[in-house]
């Protein structure tokens, strides 16, 4: 188990590397089109070869994973400080406040979650840059997935707050904010840590799933959504294998995070 | 807690009694948590509909319509167009407003398919149900099945279904509606491999956790066969949590249902969805989310009641 995590690591910190180092690696910029060459097949200059618009595949597959890799974390970050900043403030007050903000962490996760990140996302305007594309997606992401983290965070504080070093802390004259700052939040941090690696491959898969629905980052700005939806040609599949670069690479990324966040768990 | 083979049985006994009224307290029980959960679906749905209504009167583009776009209209008329969809209500009384239709069943009309909603859910809503139907029936099938397996027999089984569960998790949902396409297989059996692993994964713990208890291991050491201790042993132990599991994968059907739909042109409710989130119908979705939402807290709701008769 010890040598799958450590492959994994190595893959994640691979892809990561290659992604960061899009401007120097990849042959051209994600939006160039070749205009002479669209629909090519890979060569030395193409090596996924080129999409209908005669844009460098290889390129946009690098681009669009360092957006998918850099904004999927951000967007998890997002939602564990928001689930602790929620989940730890109604586990710490307890009484009216936990019971409302538990009530309403329950309504936000009795929605179903694909159809309520859509109907948000429908709620903002569909036709905008593509940098906007992307901060609305992530900012979404990371705005609603916060319900389910937040239980788990209510229930620890809530746990902490009646433990024996908290009760102690109490009587010798601590008070709200440094029993916070000093015995919770510490306390808190592995459980936030776990919160943060399950996201982000829940936050990337969604990504992909909204961007093949046309939901996700906006042309011409790539990312693993965008990329997949290029399997909607899939008349072409047998004669283009290419085409499914962008799913083995999210694929094996995805089952890195989960091997890591598995192999953590037994650790753990 | 189920210690025991007949041990659950005064549990069920207990059930039944409530039920036919033998003992009171139980039964007071049982109508109690009918009632909170009947509670918990009324204050949900208001407070859905209340968020829902807030994010279409809030929108940007709320009030405007695609007919300012027609040049052929003079600037009179595009001033009473505007006038006319100009949003003249507060938040407040358009939510009593959006209320009140929903109590007479109105659920608005469609501002892209001008048609009305309720209309459209009836035409859309059975080609839905047979497809969240028929996945779960797949998923539950194949992954109840493989999970009993693994748990039961040691080694293959678990490893293999246990591999194909971890890839499968890995794919997006709308990628796997998409290789359906591509091998010309039956779309609404997507549905089914999607929820497969989640279902797979969640009860193989669940019997494997089952299967770990003293009890069983007590049963087997003093000879029990296989099938016997599953079903007397294991089976009651993780049953609650598999009908709660059952409850969710409903809602996981729903979700997944708007890929598959929308990618694989099936003219279902989750098609409806995305086509209204495409065409910025706020009113539609909002109507689709409170429905969709509506049905999976009453599945919840079941589940949880089914299951109240364990420990």
């Amino acid at each position: 188990m010890k040598t799958m995590r450590a492959v994994a690591l190595v893959f994640l910190a691979a892809v990561l590397a290659a992604s960061m180092a899009a401007n120097w690696i990849a042959p051209a910029s994600y939006a160039r089109q070749f205009r002479d060459q669209p629909d090519a097949a890979p060569s030395a200059q193409h090596l996924l070869g080129t999409d209908d618009l005669g844009r460098d595949r290889f390129s946009r597959l690098l681009y669009g994973t360092r957006i998918s890799l850099l904004l999927a974390p951000a967007a998890a970050l997002m939602s564990t400080v928001l689930a602790g900043a929620i989940g730890g403030a109604a586990g710490f007050a307890g009484g009216w406040i936990e019971v409302c903000v538990m009530a309403g962490t329950d309504l936000f996760l009795s929605l179903p979650w694909l159809f309520l990140l859509i109907t948000v996302r429908a709620c903002l305007p569909l036709n905008v840059s593509p940098v906007v594309s992307v901060a609305i997606t992530f900012v979404l992401l990371g705005c609603l997935g916060w319900a389910a983290a937040a239980r788990v965070v209510c229930a620890d504080v809530r746990s902490f707050r009646n433990s024996d070093f908290v009760l102690l802390a109490r009587a010798s004259g601590a008070g709200g904010a440094r029993l916070l700052m000093r015995h919770l939040v510490p306390n808190l941090a592995p459980v936030l840590a776990a919160q943060f690696w399950i996201s982000i491959p829940v936050f990337i898969l969604t990504e992909a799933n909204l961007g093949i629905l046309g939901l996700g980052v906006a042309e011409p700005l790539p990312s693993w959504g965008s990329l997949l939806r290029e399997l909607e040609s899939f008349s072409g599949y047998s004669a283009q294998p290419w085409l499914f670069a962008p799913l083995l690479l999210l694929v094996l990324t995805v089952s890195s995070f989960q091997i890591v966040l598995h192999n953590e768990e037994v650790a753990g | 807690m189920t210690s025991g083979g007949s041990a659950d049985k005064p549990g069920m006994a207990d059930l039944a009694l409530s039920l036919a009224g033998g003992e009171p307290r139980p039964a007071r029980a049982v109508v109690r948590k009918l009632a909170r959960h009947l509670a918990r679906i009324l204050v949900v749905v208001l407070l859905g509909g209340f968020l829902g209504a807030t994010l279409v009167r809030v929108a940007p583009g709320y009030g405007v319509d695609s007919e300012e776009l027609d040049s052929r209209l003079s600037a009179e008329s595009l001033r009473a167009a505007r006038r006319a969809a100009a949003p003249q209500e507060g938040l407040f009384p358009f939510y009593l407003h959006f209320c009140e239709r929903l109590l007479h069943g109105d659920l608005g009309e469609s501002r892209l398919l001008h048609m009305p909603v309720r209309q459209l859910v009836a035409e859309r809503f059975p080609e839905t149900a047979k497809s969240v139907g028929l996945g779960l029936a797949l998923a539950w099938t194949a992954g109840l099945g493989l999970a009993t397996a693994a748990v039961m027999t040691a080694g293959g089984v678990d490893l293999l279904a246990g591999l194909l569960a971890s890839v499968l998790v890995c794919i997006p949902a709308a990628v796997l509606a998409l290789l359906f396409i591509m091998v010309q297989a039956p779309a609404r059996l997507a549905i089914g491999l999607i929820l497969f692993p989640k279902v797979f994964q969640f009860a193989r713990n669940l019997l494997a956790d089952a299967a770990a208890r003293p009890h069983v291991l007590a049963a087997r050491a003093r000879g029990a066969a296989g099938v016997g201790v599953f079903l007397r042993h294991v089976l009651p132990v993780a049953g609650p949590q598999l009908l709660a599991l059952g409850g969710i994968s409903v809602s996981m059907a729903f979700a997944a249902a708007i890929p598959v739909e929308a990618l694989c042109d099936l003219p279902g409710i989750g098609q409806l969805a995305w086509q209204a989130a495409m065409g910025r119908d706020l009113a539609l979705l909002v109507d689709l989310t409170m429905i969709v939402t509506l049905l999976t807290l009453l599945a919840n709701s079941a589940a949880d009641l089914a299951g109240l008769g364990r420990p």
